[in-house]
Protein backbone atom coordinates (compact mmCIF):
# COMPACT_ATOMS: atom_id res chain seq x y z
CA UNK A 1 0.00 0.00 0.00
CA UNK A 2 1.50 3.62 -1.11
CA UNK A 3 -0.01 6.65 -1.04
CA UNK A 4 0.97 7.83 2.82
CA UNK A 5 3.93 8.92 4.21
CA UNK A 6 5.25 6.48 6.51
CA UNK A 7 8.04 8.28 9.49
CA UNK A 8 9.45 6.44 11.90
CA UNK A 9 7.66 6.55 15.51
CA UNK A 10 10.56 7.95 16.90
CA UNK A 11 10.88 10.45 14.14
CA UNK A 12 7.44 11.12 14.15
CA UNK A 13 7.71 11.75 17.88
CA UNK A 14 10.09 14.31 17.02
CA UNK A 15 8.29 16.49 14.75
CA UNK A 16 5.14 16.06 16.41
CA UNK A 17 6.95 17.43 19.42
CA UNK A 18 8.67 19.91 17.62
CA UNK A 19 5.39 21.56 16.41
CA UNK A 20 4.16 21.51 20.01
CA UNK A 21 6.95 23.51 21.04
CA UNK A 22 6.37 25.67 18.42
CA UNK A 23 2.69 26.44 19.39
CA UNK A 24 3.34 26.83 23.05
CA UNK A 25 5.84 29.01 22.30
CA UNK A 26 4.33 31.27 19.65
CA UNK A 27 1.35 31.88 22.15
CA UNK A 28 3.68 32.95 25.32
CA UNK A 29 6.05 34.80 22.89
CA UNK A 30 2.55 37.02 22.13
CA UNK A 31 2.16 37.48 25.82
CA UNK A 32 5.86 38.54 26.57
CA UNK A 33 6.01 40.63 23.28
CA UNK A 34 2.73 42.40 24.62
CA UNK A 35 4.25 42.75 28.72
CA UNK A 36 7.74 43.71 27.10
CA UNK A 37 6.35 46.46 24.64
CA UNK A 38 3.94 47.98 27.27
CA UNK A 39 6.17 47.86 30.44
CA UNK A 40 9.48 49.29 28.51
CA UNK A 41 7.41 52.27 27.22
CA UNK A 42 5.16 52.38 30.59
CA UNK A 43 7.16 51.66 33.14
CA UNK A 44 9.10 54.67 32.96
CA UNK A 45 6.15 57.13 33.01
CA UNK A 46 4.81 55.34 36.70
CA UNK A 47 6.18 57.33 40.16
CA UNK A 48 3.67 58.11 42.77
CA UNK A 49 2.65 61.42 41.31
CA UNK A 50 1.45 59.54 38.39
CA UNK A 51 -0.87 57.51 40.81
CA UNK A 52 -2.05 60.01 43.27
CA UNK A 53 -2.50 63.16 40.51
CA UNK A 54 -5.02 64.06 38.45
CA UNK A 55 -5.20 64.33 34.97
CA UNK A 56 -4.47 68.13 33.84
CA UNK A 57 -4.76 69.90 30.32
CA UNK A 58 -6.81 66.36 28.64
CA UNK A 59 -4.39 63.99 30.20
CA UNK A 60 -1.20 65.51 28.73
CA UNK A 61 -0.10 66.50 32.50
CA UNK A 62 -0.55 64.83 35.89
CA UNK A 63 -1.57 61.12 36.72
CA UNK A 64 -4.37 59.19 36.11
CA UNK A 65 -5.73 59.07 39.45
CA UNK A 66 -9.12 59.94 38.97
CA UNK A 67 -9.41 57.28 36.17
CA UNK A 68 -8.31 54.50 38.55
CA UNK A 69 -10.72 55.22 40.71
CA UNK A 70 -13.10 55.14 38.34
CA UNK A 71 -12.42 51.92 36.84
CA UNK A 72 -12.27 50.50 40.91
CA UNK A 73 -16.20 51.83 41.23
CA UNK A 74 -17.16 50.45 37.72
CA UNK A 75 -15.88 47.29 38.36
CA UNK A 76 -17.11 46.82 41.63
CA UNK A 77 -20.93 47.76 40.87
CA UNK A 78 -20.77 45.42 37.61
CA UNK A 79 -19.17 42.52 39.69
CA UNK A 80 -21.51 43.61 42.60
CA UNK A 81 -24.92 42.92 40.37
CA UNK A 82 -23.45 40.09 38.48
CA UNK A 83 -22.26 37.81 40.71
CA UNK A 84 -25.24 37.51 42.76
CA UNK A 85 -27.45 37.25 39.95
CA UNK A 86 -25.04 34.88 37.79
CA UNK A 87 -24.22 32.31 41.08
CA UNK A 88 -28.59 32.69 41.25
CA UNK A 89 -28.51 31.61 37.90
CA UNK A 90 -26.61 29.18 38.32
CA UNK A 91 -27.75 27.03 41.49
CA UNK A 92 -31.19 27.22 39.36
CA UNK A 93 -30.42 25.92 36.60
CA UNK A 94 -28.35 23.27 38.30
CA UNK A 95 -30.01 22.52 41.64
CA UNK A 96 -33.64 23.55 41.45
CA UNK A 97 -34.80 22.27 38.18
CA UNK A 98 -33.90 19.06 35.97
CA UNK A 99 -33.15 19.37 32.74
CA UNK A 100 -35.52 20.73 29.91
CA UNK A 101 -36.99 22.75 27.65
CA UNK A 102 -36.58 25.85 29.68
CA UNK A 103 -33.34 25.61 31.42
CA UNK A 104 -31.91 24.63 27.69
CA UNK A 105 -32.99 28.23 26.85
CA UNK A 106 -31.67 29.82 30.05
CA UNK A 107 -27.98 28.22 28.19
CA UNK A 108 -29.12 29.21 25.40
CA UNK A 109 -29.83 32.83 25.99
CA UNK A 110 -26.66 32.94 28.76
CA UNK A 111 -24.28 31.42 25.15
CA UNK A 112 -25.91 33.99 22.92
CA UNK A 113 -25.05 36.93 25.35
CA UNK A 114 -21.55 35.93 25.68
CA UNK A 115 -20.96 36.35 22.00
CA UNK A 116 -22.50 39.44 21.36
CA UNK A 117 -19.92 42.25 20.07
CA UNK A 118 -19.16 44.85 23.53
CA UNK A 119 -19.91 47.38 21.47
CA UNK A 120 -23.62 45.82 21.65
CA UNK A 121 -23.92 45.94 25.04
CA UNK A 122 -22.84 49.52 25.02
CA UNK A 123 -25.39 50.32 23.05
CA UNK A 124 -28.06 48.81 24.83
CA UNK A 125 -26.49 50.51 28.33
CA UNK A 126 -26.95 53.56 26.52
CA UNK A 127 -30.18 53.47 25.26
CA UNK A 128 -32.03 51.39 28.96
CA UNK A 129 -29.71 53.29 31.10
CA UNK A 130 -28.36 56.34 30.39
CA UNK A 131 -31.87 57.58 28.22
CA UNK A 132 -34.53 55.62 29.39
CA UNK A 133 -33.91 54.89 33.26
CA UNK A 134 -32.43 59.04 32.88
CA UNK A 135 -29.00 57.15 34.85
CA UNK A 136 -26.91 59.62 32.32
CA UNK A 137 -23.65 59.05 31.40
CA UNK A 138 -22.26 57.82 34.74
CA UNK A 139 -20.53 55.37 37.08
CA UNK A 140 -24.20 53.48 37.43
CA UNK A 141 -24.88 53.28 33.89
CA UNK A 142 -21.35 51.84 33.22
CA UNK A 143 -21.39 49.38 35.96
CA UNK A 144 -24.93 47.85 35.35
CA UNK A 145 -23.73 47.76 31.49
CA UNK A 146 -20.88 45.70 32.66
CA UNK A 147 -22.48 43.70 34.64
CA UNK A 148 -24.73 42.03 31.98
CA UNK A 149 -21.87 41.83 29.43
CA UNK A 150 -19.81 39.35 32.39
CA UNK A 151 -23.06 37.60 33.22
CA UNK A 152 -22.65 34.41 30.93
CA UNK A 153 -18.95 34.38 31.84
CA UNK A 154 -20.16 34.26 35.53
CA UNK A 155 -23.28 31.77 34.99
CA UNK A 156 -21.09 29.36 32.79
CA UNK A 157 -18.49 29.12 35.44
CA UNK A 158 -20.55 28.95 38.29
CA UNK A 159 -22.76 26.38 36.52
CA UNK A 160 -19.21 24.09 35.42
CA UNK A 161 -18.02 24.47 39.63
CA UNK A 162 -21.69 23.40 41.39
CA UNK A 163 -21.58 20.45 38.43
CA UNK A 164 -18.28 19.34 39.90
CA UNK A 165 -19.77 18.86 43.17
CA UNK A 166 -20.02 15.42 43.89
CA UNK A 167 -23.41 13.88 44.33
CA UNK A 168 -22.73 11.83 46.88
CA UNK A 169 -21.86 15.17 49.22
CA UNK A 170 -25.61 15.94 48.25
CA UNK A 171 -27.41 12.65 49.25
CA UNK A 172 -25.61 12.65 52.70
CA UNK A 173 -26.23 16.50 53.07
CA UNK A 174 -30.32 15.39 52.45
CA UNK A 175 -29.77 11.90 54.58
CA UNK A 176 -28.39 13.81 57.28
CA UNK A 177 -31.88 16.21 57.55
CA UNK A 178 -31.17 19.13 55.25
CA UNK A 179 -33.31 21.36 53.35
CA UNK A 180 -32.58 21.65 49.42
CA UNK A 181 -31.25 25.58 50.42
CA UNK A 182 -29.05 23.85 53.61
CA UNK A 183 -27.83 21.43 51.17
CA UNK A 184 -26.52 24.23 48.66
CA UNK A 185 -25.61 26.67 51.22
CA UNK A 186 -23.57 24.63 53.43
CA UNK A 187 -22.24 21.81 50.57
CA UNK A 188 -22.38 22.37 47.25
CA UNK A 189 -21.26 25.71 47.11
CA UNK A 190 -18.67 25.85 49.80
CA UNK A 191 -17.31 23.03 47.32
CA UNK A 192 -17.36 25.34 44.53
CA UNK A 193 -16.09 28.65 45.60
CA UNK A 194 -13.02 27.95 44.30
CA UNK A 195 -14.42 27.98 40.25
CA UNK A 196 -16.94 30.28 41.38
CA UNK A 197 -14.16 32.93 41.85
CA UNK A 198 -12.18 31.75 38.91
CA UNK A 199 -15.56 33.12 37.26
CA UNK A 200 -15.30 36.41 38.89
CA UNK A 201 -12.04 37.10 38.51
CA UNK A 202 -11.83 36.42 34.53
CA UNK A 203 -14.92 39.18 34.79
CA UNK A 204 -13.28 41.51 36.92
CA UNK A 205 -10.50 41.49 34.26
CA UNK A 206 -12.92 41.77 31.08
CA UNK A 207 -14.50 44.65 33.37
CA UNK A 208 -11.17 46.37 33.92
CA UNK A 209 -10.21 46.31 30.02
CA UNK A 210 -13.40 46.75 28.70
CA UNK A 211 -13.39 50.34 26.65
CA UNK A 212 -16.50 49.96 23.76
CA UNK A 213 -19.05 49.65 26.45
CA UNK A 214 -18.15 51.59 28.75
CA UNK A 215 -17.04 55.22 26.78
CA UNK A 216 -21.25 54.72 25.93
CA UNK A 217 -22.24 54.43 29.35
CA UNK A 218 -20.04 56.14 32.09
CA UNK A 219 -18.77 58.89 29.83
CA UNK A 220 -15.03 60.03 29.65
CA UNK A 221 -15.27 62.79 31.91
CA UNK A 222 -11.97 63.38 33.81
CA UNK A 223 -13.21 64.43 37.08
CA UNK A 224 -12.81 62.88 39.84
CA UNK A 225 -16.19 60.59 40.42
CA UNK A 226 -17.90 62.20 43.62
CA UNK A 227 -20.68 60.09 43.15
CA UNK A 228 -22.72 56.97 41.09
CA UNK A 229 -24.14 59.41 38.52
CA UNK A 230 -20.85 61.02 38.17
CA UNK A 231 -19.55 60.65 34.41
CA UNK A 232 -15.75 59.70 34.52
CA UNK A 233 -13.18 57.95 32.82
CA UNK A 234 -11.66 54.90 32.96
CA UNK A 235 -8.41 53.54 32.65
CA UNK A 236 -9.13 51.53 29.52
CA UNK A 237 -11.24 54.50 28.08
CA UNK A 238 -8.57 57.03 29.04
CA UNK A 239 -5.77 54.99 27.28
CA UNK A 240 -7.95 54.89 24.13
CA UNK A 241 -8.73 58.25 24.26
CA UNK A 242 -5.31 59.71 24.98
CA UNK A 243 -3.49 57.42 22.04
CA UNK A 244 -6.28 57.89 19.58
CA UNK A 245 -6.21 61.62 20.09
CA UNK A 246 -2.77 61.56 19.90
CA UNK A 247 -2.74 63.69 23.49
CA UNK A 248 -0.06 62.04 25.03
CA UNK A 249 1.42 58.45 23.93
CA UNK A 250 4.21 58.23 27.30
CA UNK A 251 0.76 58.88 29.03
CA UNK A 252 -0.91 56.20 27.08
CA UNK A 253 1.85 53.47 27.89
CA UNK A 254 1.80 54.52 31.38
CA UNK A 255 -2.07 54.29 32.20
CA UNK A 256 -1.63 50.50 29.68
CA UNK A 257 1.31 49.65 32.42
CA UNK A 258 -1.13 50.05 35.43
CA UNK A 259 -3.77 48.59 33.44
CA UNK A 260 -1.59 45.24 32.91
CA UNK A 261 0.17 45.62 36.38
CA UNK A 262 -3.24 45.24 38.30
CA UNK A 263 -4.39 42.48 36.18
CA UNK A 264 -1.32 40.36 36.91
CA UNK A 265 -1.81 41.32 40.86
CA UNK A 266 -5.15 40.40 40.93
CA UNK A 267 -4.87 37.10 39.54
CA UNK A 268 -1.84 36.31 40.99
CA UNK A 269 -3.13 37.20 44.59
CA UNK A 270 -6.44 35.28 43.82
CA UNK A 271 -4.31 32.32 42.48
CA UNK A 272 -2.59 32.17 46.32
CA UNK A 273 -5.55 32.62 48.35
CA UNK A 274 -7.48 30.04 46.39
CA UNK A 275 -4.53 27.50 46.50
CA UNK A 276 -4.81 28.55 50.89
CA UNK A 277 -8.53 27.66 49.95
CA UNK A 278 -8.06 24.28 48.78
CA UNK A 279 -5.24 23.30 51.13
CA UNK A 280 -7.17 24.27 54.35
CA UNK A 281 -10.66 22.34 53.12
CA UNK A 282 -8.71 19.00 52.13
CA UNK B 1 -44.42 -9.96 71.92
CA UNK B 2 -41.57 -7.72 70.21
CA UNK B 3 -42.54 -4.67 69.03
CA UNK B 4 -43.24 -3.38 65.67
CA UNK B 5 -41.57 -0.12 64.22
CA UNK B 6 -41.74 -0.13 61.05
CA UNK B 7 -44.76 -1.82 58.63
CA UNK B 8 -44.71 -2.46 54.76
CA UNK B 9 -47.49 -3.37 53.23
CA UNK B 10 -48.33 -4.49 49.68
CA UNK B 11 -45.38 -1.57 48.91
CA UNK B 12 -43.96 -1.30 44.88
CA UNK B 13 -41.69 1.50 43.53
CA UNK B 14 -41.27 2.27 39.99
CA UNK B 15 -38.52 4.40 38.42
CA UNK B 16 -40.65 5.69 35.63
CA UNK B 17 -41.99 2.56 33.81
CA UNK B 18 -39.18 0.04 35.38
CA UNK B 19 -40.47 -1.70 38.80
CA UNK B 20 -38.04 -1.98 40.71
CA UNK B 21 -40.05 -3.18 44.07
CA UNK B 22 -43.31 -5.61 43.85
CA UNK B 23 -45.15 -5.50 46.98
CA UNK B 24 -43.26 -5.82 49.32
CA UNK B 25 -45.08 -6.36 52.44
CA UNK B 26 -43.15 -6.86 56.13
CA UNK B 27 -42.30 -5.92 59.45
CA UNK B 28 -38.97 -4.09 61.04
CA UNK B 29 -38.97 -4.55 65.23
CA UNK B 30 -37.48 -2.22 67.63
CA UNK B 31 -33.89 -3.01 68.55
CA UNK B 32 -33.30 -5.92 66.11
CA UNK B 33 -31.04 -6.28 63.28
CA UNK B 34 -32.36 -6.83 60.00
CA UNK B 35 -30.27 -8.18 57.88
CA UNK B 36 -31.22 -7.52 53.85
CA UNK B 37 -29.96 -10.25 51.32
CA UNK B 38 -29.57 -10.20 47.77
CA UNK B 39 -27.95 -10.21 44.04
CA UNK B 40 -27.49 -6.85 42.65
CA UNK B 41 -30.59 -5.33 41.72
CA UNK B 42 -32.78 -7.33 43.53
CA UNK B 43 -34.29 -3.53 45.00
CA UNK B 44 -32.24 -3.93 48.36
CA UNK B 45 -30.37 -0.22 48.32
CA UNK B 46 -34.19 1.16 46.75
CA UNK B 47 -36.11 -0.40 49.84
CA UNK B 48 -33.84 1.74 52.24
CA UNK B 49 -34.25 5.09 50.32
CA UNK B 50 -37.97 4.43 50.20
CA UNK B 51 -37.82 4.16 53.52
CA UNK B 52 -36.18 7.30 54.11
CA UNK B 53 -37.68 9.16 51.26
CA UNK B 54 -34.32 9.81 49.20
CA UNK B 55 -36.03 8.03 46.12
CA UNK B 56 -37.79 11.70 46.27
CA UNK B 57 -34.42 13.22 44.86
CA UNK B 58 -34.70 10.80 41.95
CA UNK B 59 -36.78 12.19 38.80
CA UNK B 60 -39.89 9.41 38.13
CA UNK B 61 -39.55 8.08 41.17
CA UNK B 62 -43.26 6.49 42.48
CA UNK B 63 -44.64 4.06 45.07
CA UNK B 64 -47.35 2.39 45.51
CA UNK B 65 -48.49 0.75 49.05
CA UNK B 66 -48.01 2.02 52.52
CA UNK B 67 -44.81 2.11 54.49
CA UNK B 68 -45.73 3.22 58.54
CA UNK B 69 -42.51 4.07 60.66
CA UNK B 70 -44.02 4.78 64.33
CA UNK B 71 -47.78 4.44 63.32
CA UNK B 72 -47.05 7.52 60.94
CA UNK B 73 -47.60 6.97 56.87
CA UNK B 74 -44.24 8.29 56.02
CA UNK B 75 -46.17 9.20 52.17
CA UNK B 76 -48.91 10.97 53.47
CA UNK B 77 -49.35 14.26 53.07
CA UNK B 78 -48.60 15.74 56.41
CA UNK B 79 -45.11 14.21 56.58
CA UNK B 80 -42.21 16.05 57.27
CA UNK B 81 -39.43 14.64 55.35
CA UNK B 82 -36.22 16.37 56.65
CA UNK B 83 -37.65 14.91 60.06
CA UNK B 84 -38.39 11.67 58.59
CA UNK B 85 -34.59 11.12 57.56
CA UNK B 86 -33.32 11.75 61.11
CA UNK B 87 -35.14 9.69 62.45
CA UNK B 88 -34.16 7.08 60.11
CA UNK B 89 -30.22 7.48 59.82
CA UNK B 90 -28.60 6.29 56.85
CA UNK B 91 -25.11 4.95 56.09
CA UNK B 92 -23.94 4.43 52.72
CA UNK B 93 -21.78 1.77 50.86
CA UNK B 94 -19.01 3.95 50.34
CA UNK B 95 -17.48 6.40 53.07
CA UNK B 96 -18.25 9.83 52.20
CA UNK B 97 -16.70 12.36 55.19
CA UNK B 98 -18.16 15.75 53.82
CA UNK B 99 -14.97 17.97 53.03
CA UNK B 100 -15.03 19.55 56.59
CA UNK B 101 -13.13 18.53 59.70
CA UNK B 102 -13.92 15.48 61.84
CA UNK B 103 -15.59 17.42 64.58
CA UNK B 104 -17.70 19.42 61.78
CA UNK B 105 -18.85 16.19 59.57
CA UNK B 106 -20.24 14.86 63.21
CA UNK B 107 -22.00 18.37 64.17
CA UNK B 108 -23.29 18.88 60.38
CA UNK B 109 -26.92 17.31 61.26
CA UNK B 110 -27.13 19.08 64.70
CA UNK B 111 -26.23 22.63 63.29
CA UNK B 112 -29.11 22.04 60.70
CA UNK B 113 -31.09 22.58 63.75
CA UNK B 114 -29.33 25.77 65.02
CA UNK B 115 -27.96 23.95 67.83
CA UNK B 116 -24.40 25.40 68.19
CA UNK B 117 -24.03 25.79 71.54
CA UNK B 118 -20.10 25.10 71.72
CA UNK B 119 -20.20 22.73 75.10
CA UNK B 120 -23.32 20.45 73.72
CA UNK B 121 -21.67 20.10 70.28
CA UNK B 122 -18.27 18.92 72.32
CA UNK B 123 -21.02 16.34 74.31
CA UNK B 124 -22.46 15.58 71.40
CA UNK B 125 -19.05 14.97 69.22
CA UNK B 126 -17.38 12.46 72.13
CA UNK B 127 -20.75 10.58 72.65
CA UNK B 128 -21.10 9.82 68.91
CA UNK B 129 -17.55 8.87 67.92
CA UNK B 130 -17.37 6.78 71.03
CA UNK B 131 -20.60 4.52 70.28
CA UNK B 132 -18.79 4.39 66.67
CA UNK B 133 -15.59 3.30 68.28
CA UNK B 134 -13.61 5.51 66.64
CA UNK B 135 -13.38 8.05 69.96
CA UNK B 136 -9.85 6.62 70.90
CA UNK B 137 -8.18 6.97 67.29
CA UNK B 138 -9.27 10.50 66.77
CA UNK B 139 -9.62 12.01 69.69
CA UNK B 140 -6.84 14.33 69.19
CA UNK B 141 -7.09 15.60 65.94
CA UNK B 142 -11.02 16.20 65.85
CA UNK B 143 -9.83 19.61 64.05
CA UNK B 144 -8.11 17.79 61.09
CA UNK B 145 -10.04 17.17 57.68
CA UNK B 146 -12.00 14.36 57.66
CA UNK B 147 -10.70 13.11 54.28
CA UNK B 148 -7.19 12.28 55.88
CA UNK B 149 -9.11 9.35 57.62
CA UNK B 150 -8.52 5.59 56.62
CA UNK B 151 -11.17 4.05 54.64
CA UNK B 152 -12.68 2.03 57.91
CA UNK B 153 -12.43 5.45 60.38
CA UNK B 154 -14.28 7.18 57.64
CA UNK B 155 -16.99 4.48 57.55
CA UNK B 156 -17.07 4.44 61.11
CA UNK B 157 -17.02 8.60 61.28
CA UNK B 158 -20.32 7.98 58.96
CA UNK B 159 -21.71 6.08 61.15
CA UNK B 160 -21.29 8.65 64.23
CA UNK B 161 -22.46 10.88 62.25
CA UNK B 162 -25.51 9.39 62.00
CA UNK B 163 -25.65 8.83 65.96
CA UNK B 164 -25.52 12.51 66.22
CA UNK B 165 -28.77 12.81 64.66
CA UNK B 166 -29.83 11.01 67.11
CA UNK B 167 -32.00 8.63 65.15
CA UNK B 168 -34.32 5.40 65.99
CA UNK B 169 -33.26 4.09 63.51
CA UNK B 170 -30.00 3.20 61.64
CA UNK B 171 -30.08 1.93 57.96
CA UNK B 172 -26.83 0.69 56.45
CA UNK B 173 -26.61 -0.11 52.74
CA UNK B 174 -23.25 -2.57 52.25
CA UNK B 175 -21.50 -0.72 54.99
CA UNK B 176 -18.65 -2.63 54.94
CA UNK B 177 -18.25 -3.47 50.97
CA UNK B 178 -15.37 -1.68 50.65
CA UNK B 179 -13.86 -1.94 53.67
CA UNK B 180 -10.57 -4.65 55.22
CA UNK B 181 -12.11 -7.78 57.44
CA UNK B 182 -10.22 -6.02 60.25
CA UNK B 183 -12.58 -2.44 59.70
CA UNK B 184 -15.31 -4.82 58.62
CA UNK B 185 -14.98 -7.10 62.21
CA UNK B 186 -14.59 -3.22 64.06
CA UNK B 187 -17.97 -2.17 62.49
CA UNK B 188 -20.24 -4.97 63.07
CA UNK B 189 -19.20 -5.08 66.92
CA UNK B 190 -20.37 -1.48 66.81
CA UNK B 191 -23.77 -2.30 65.48
CA UNK B 192 -23.99 -5.05 68.02
CA UNK B 193 -23.84 -2.92 70.69
CA UNK B 194 -25.83 0.20 68.98
CA UNK B 195 -28.97 -2.60 68.59
CA UNK B 196 -29.77 -2.12 72.49
CA UNK B 197 -30.69 1.66 71.69
CA UNK B 198 -31.41 1.30 68.09
CA UNK B 199 -33.03 -0.54 65.62
CA UNK B 200 -30.85 -1.07 62.83
CA UNK B 201 -31.68 -2.57 59.08
CA UNK B 202 -27.98 -3.56 57.24
CA UNK B 203 -28.39 -4.06 53.42
CA UNK B 204 -25.15 -6.59 52.76
CA UNK B 205 -24.17 -8.51 49.79
CA UNK B 206 -21.88 -10.33 52.17
CA UNK B 207 -24.20 -13.07 53.06
CA UNK B 208 -22.12 -14.01 55.92
CA UNK B 209 -22.25 -10.89 57.66
CA UNK B 210 -25.86 -11.23 57.48
CA UNK B 211 -25.35 -14.50 59.26
CA UNK B 212 -23.14 -13.21 61.90
CA UNK B 213 -24.94 -9.90 62.90
CA UNK B 214 -28.63 -10.21 61.88
CA UNK B 215 -30.92 -10.81 64.35
CA UNK B 216 -33.78 -12.04 61.48
CA UNK B 217 -32.94 -11.76 57.99
CA UNK B 218 -35.03 -10.92 54.39
CA UNK B 219 -33.97 -12.44 50.90
CA UNK B 220 -34.95 -10.08 48.20
CA UNK B 221 -34.61 -10.91 44.90
CA UNK B 222 -35.89 -8.52 41.36
CA UNK B 223 -37.53 -6.50 43.64
CA UNK B 224 -39.50 -9.18 45.37
CA UNK B 225 -39.33 -10.18 48.87
CA UNK B 226 -38.63 -13.99 49.08
CA UNK B 227 -38.67 -14.88 52.24
CA UNK B 228 -37.71 -13.43 56.09
CA UNK B 229 -37.27 -15.02 59.10
CA UNK B 230 -34.72 -15.30 61.82
CA UNK B 231 -31.45 -15.88 60.87
CA UNK B 232 -30.65 -19.23 61.49
CA UNK B 233 -33.58 -20.52 59.90
CA UNK B 234 -32.91 -18.38 57.14
CA UNK B 235 -29.55 -20.07 56.59
CA UNK B 236 -30.45 -23.57 57.32
CA UNK B 237 -33.77 -24.21 56.92
CA UNK B 238 -34.94 -21.77 54.05
CA UNK B 239 -38.55 -22.39 52.71
CA UNK B 240 -37.91 -20.98 49.67
CA UNK B 241 -35.84 -22.70 47.02
CA UNK B 242 -34.40 -19.61 45.31
CA UNK B 243 -32.94 -18.48 49.17
CA UNK B 244 -31.22 -21.80 49.11
CA UNK B 245 -29.77 -21.28 46.29
CA UNK B 246 -28.56 -17.76 46.87
CA UNK B 247 -26.99 -18.98 50.02
CA UNK B 248 -25.16 -21.64 48.24
CA UNK B 249 -23.65 -19.81 45.64
CA UNK B 250 -25.39 -20.99 42.83
CA UNK B 251 -26.32 -17.72 41.26
CA UNK B 252 -25.74 -14.32 42.42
Amino acid sequence: MGGHLRLQPRTEQRVVQFFMYLMTSIAVLVLVFILVVILKNGLPQLNLEFLTKNPADMGREGGILSTIVATIFLTFIALLVATPLGVGTAIYLTEYTVESRITRIIRFGAECLAGIPSIIFGLFGFILFVNKLKFGWSILSGGLTLAFMVLPTIIRTSEEAIKAVPSAYRLVSFSLGSTRWQTVTRVVLPSAIPGIVTGVILSIGRSIGETAAVIFTAGSALRMPTSLFSSSRTMSVHFYILAKEGVSMPKAYGTAAVLVISILVINIVTYYLMEKYIKRKS
Amino acid sequence: MKQRGILVRDFSHYYGETRSLNNINLDVYRNEILGIIGPARSGKSTFLACLNRLNDLIPGSRVEGKILVDDQDIYGPEVDVVALRRKLGMVFATPVPLPLTIYENIVFGVRLLGNNNRRELDRIVEDSLEKAGLWAEVKDRLHTSALKLSGGQQQRLCIARVLALKPQYIMLDEPTSGLDPISTMKIEDSLRTLKKDYTIILVTNNTKQAARVADRTAFFLMGELVEIDETPVVFTRPSDKRTEAYLEGKFG
